[in-house]
């Protein structure tokens, strides 16, 4: 036998590990939901669009889930998130419209064109969820708080920022968004319209920019040395110590990542709206954590997957979709209707990992009468 | 050596330090900024009445809901090691049955307003029993059970009420949400002191605290000892249900009318904050429900401390934020123990000093 088969037969008589179980049945009800949406209400879901528009819509809350994922992995959490995107929102409109003195006065002092304002834009948004991340990672991993009440003092001090930096709505200038704003057109992908023009699908850079996220932190989260330590630290953080795992270092980047990503997002966030909002983003959090714990996360710690939490956002999105295209106009109705399928969701991965562990438990009974025997 | 009744009290009880130490640090900072910030006056009211006026009256009228659910989040907390974020959009649902019913109904009356509020009550009550149920029998985390409503809860209270946001005026809703006529202190206050007293009989007439430290502490343990944890769990959540109605009343009162979008928004973030502020663990186990009390009024008294300095509504949450990462990083264990080693040099260096000097 040689080694590559070996590996394949130890691998297939290993039991399914819990990630990729919870994996397997989001993306398994993801496909089912959207082929029944297709054959149910055909029309809209027919066409590739509507996937680019949801993509479109919720590039930013992949990027946050993403953050929200790694963080909970490790068995902590993070409610800041969605504050850290309105406020870097908020912050990265302001620079592109001219309304913060300081970035005037670089621009004009080093006489760059008006385009600049989008590198400083980039680079404020990196630098504030930066600092959030890092702040917060030091009071929760260096000083033992908890998580929740540092982060939710984090989404606070976001939020108060937003009012504090501007009370009134800003708009970034047109020319300006219409950089940002360009759209990566798929002709293969089009569809055709009532006259007969095809029409292709279009694409926002946002949605690059989350599936390239989402890919670099798969790899991080599977192949390099830190995303392992990122499980061990969640699945128990003293066999962790035991093995030799910087634990507090490892919850700190879990921390920084997140924020970095949330800034990342606050930037995906301005270029899709262009604006900025004190309402911006509202119950992003909850909406990330939703996604990831639809995705197969377990805010316990140590079970998740990035790829599941891209298509919990999807799911999650897709349920709002089909709650308009629907019929059920009513306002409550979509908001009930995904707190419904959450609990279906939360009811089902309940049930299937205490069916696992009970059948792991009578194993390990048998495997213990043997022994006695 | 003997220890003396008052450190005895402070090793017993030193997790109300940080909130009273809070308290304290409000309480001077105000008097030091306007000598006569807590002066308490007396002023007739619109309908005739005398009732008090100042600034803490208002730290206390303002608290009450707070204070109420914070007495419930303790409870769940300590019995599941988790919170319950469904909190806001309970109080919501609560209120709006309580609104549904007054409005059903053809005239308001001292009855009615009663089977109004017991009829928010079941409803309420329902509700944390379906939360508690995902918790304790499916050993769902509380956090991501109480999502489910936390998302749709909101959307509930607008349902129940058609899309509409109505308004209820009675001299009895009055009454609740104010003053009653003749007595000077704000009926909320009446409320939370009622609340209060009804928990404090609860714990010293049953081992219930007991039970839900023990079932925090180590469910199994818990359970081989007899005590049926799922039960208590259920009965936490149901409590905290109770409480929600009882906020949501309340609310509903002060205002006279029910809406969904803002009653009590963001409540229950701070009612969390409460129950950490009052130094309890949030993982779950020994709690001081006090603690959580005292912490309730100190973030409100933070608020209101904070609007007295001009600070604009929208802002208050940003200086809030700052206030709290300082109190909890203050009470970190770390902290705590860096500061105690430091003192303990001292002390000991001090101490070799005197020696050599003898």
């Amino acid at each position: 036998m040689n080694k590559q088969q070996r590996e394949g037969a130890l691998r297939r008589r290993e039991p399914i590990s819990d990630t990729q179980l919870l994996l397997t049945i989001t993306i398994c009800i993801f496909i089912g939901m959207y082929v029944m949406a297709m054959l149910i209400w055909g029309g809209g879901f027919k066409k590739p669009q509507m996937l680019f528009d949801i993509l479109n819509d919720n590039a930013y809350l992949v990027i946050i889930s993403c953050g929200l994922t790694i963080v909970m992995i490790t068995g902590s959490i993070d409610i800041s998130v969605g504050g850290v995107t309105a406020f870097v929102a908020m912050v990265g409109v302001m620079i592109l419209n001219g309304k913060l003195s300081l970035f005037n006065g670089i621009i004009e002092t080093l006489s760059l064109p008006e385009s600049w304002r989008i590198v400083f834009a980039m680079l404020m948004s990196l630098l504030i969820g930066l600092a959030f991340g890092a702040v917060q990672g030091f009071l929760i991993a260096h000083l033992e708080i908890q998580p929740f009440i540092i982060t939710l003092a984090g989404m606070f001090f976001a939020r108060g920022m937003i009012t504090i930096v501007s009370v009134d709505p800003q708009k970034a200038p047109q020319d300006l968004m219409d950089i940002l704003q360009t759209r990566i057109s798929i002709p293969w992908l089009g569809s055709v319209n009532k006259k007969g023009v095809l029409i292709p699908a279009r694409m926002e850079i946002g949605v690059v920019i989350a599936v390239v996220v989402v890919v670099i932190i798969f790899i991080l989260l599977y192949k390099r040395r830190l995303g392992r330590c990122f499980y061990a630290v969640g699945g128990n953080r003293q066999s962790a110590l035991m093995l030799g795992v910087n634990v507090r270092k490892t919850r700190f980047l879990a921390h920084l990542l997140c924020g970095i990503l949330s800034g990342i997002a606050g930037f995906v966030f301005m270029m899709h709206t262009g604006a900025g909002n004190a309402t911006n983003a509202t119950a992003a959090e909850m909406n990330a954590i939703a996604s990831s714990i639809i995705g197969g996360t377990l805010l316990t710690g140590g079970v998740g997957n990035v790829i599941g939490t891209f298509f919990g956002v999807l799911t999650l999105s897709t349920i709002k979709s089909i709650v308009t295209t629907s019929g059920l106009r009513d306002p409550w109705w979509q908001s009930i209707t995904t707190g419904a399928m959450l609990c279906f969701f939360i009811l089902l991965q309940s049930v299937v990992l205490m069916r696992k562990n009970r059948g792991k438990n009578k194993k390990r009974k048998e495997d213990g009468k043997k022994d006695e025997a | 050596m003997k220890k003396t009744k008052t450190s005895q009290f402070f090793s017993n009880n030193s997790q109300l330090l940080i909130p009273l130490i809070a308290i304290l640090l409000l309480i001077v900072f105000n008097l030091i900024r306007d000598p006569e910030f807590f002066s308490v006056g007396i002023t007739t009211n619109n309908r005739g009445d005398a009732v008090l006026q100042g600034n803490l009256v208002s730290i206390l009228n303002g608290a009450s809901e707070l204070v109420i659910l914070s007495m419930g989040m303790t409870l769940v907390t300590a019995a599941s090691g988790g919170q319950d974020i469904s909190v806001g959009a309970l109080a919501a649902i609560a209120g709006s049955v309580f609104v549904k019913v007054l409005k059903g109904g053809p005239a308001i009356t001292g009855t009615s307003v009663f089977l109004a509020f017991l009829a928010c009550c079941v409803v309420a009550m329902i509700f944390g029993c379906f939360n508690g149920s995902l918790v304790a029998f499916f050993n769902i985390q509380p956090m991501i059970a109480t999502l489910i409503l936390f998302t749709c809860g909101r959307s509930i209270a607008y349902w129940i009420n058609g899309g509409a946001t109505p308004t209820i005026t009675s001299p009895i809703i009055s009454a609740i949400g104010s003053f009653i006529p003749g007595i000077p202190v704000p009926t909320p206050i009446l409320i939370v002191i009622v609340m209060g007293i009804l928990f404090a009989l609860l714990f010293r007439f049953t081992s219930l605290g007991l039970y839900i430290q023990s079932v925090g502490i180590n469910q199994g343990a818990a359970r081989l000892n007899g005590i049926n944890a799922v039960g208590i769990k259920l009965l936490s959540f149901i409590l905290l249900g109770a409480c929600c109605a009882v906020a949501g009343m309340i609310g509903v009162s002060r205002l006279g009318l029910i809406n969904h979008e803002t009653i009590l928004i963001n409540i229950e973030m701070d009612a969390i904050l409460a129950v950490a502020i009052g130094g309890n663990n949030l993982g779950g186990g020994k709690f001081k429900m006090l603690g959580s009390v005292l912490g309730a009024y100190a973030i409100q008294a933070l608020t209101i401390t904070l609007y007295a300095m001009k600070v604009p509504s929208t802002d208050v949450k940003a200086y809030k934020a700052v206030v709290i990462i300082i109190l909890v990083a203050l009470g970190s264990p770390v902290v705590k123990d860096t500061m105690s080693r430091f003192s303990k040099k001292i002390k000991s260096r001090s101490g070799t000093v005197g020696k050599e000097a003898a």
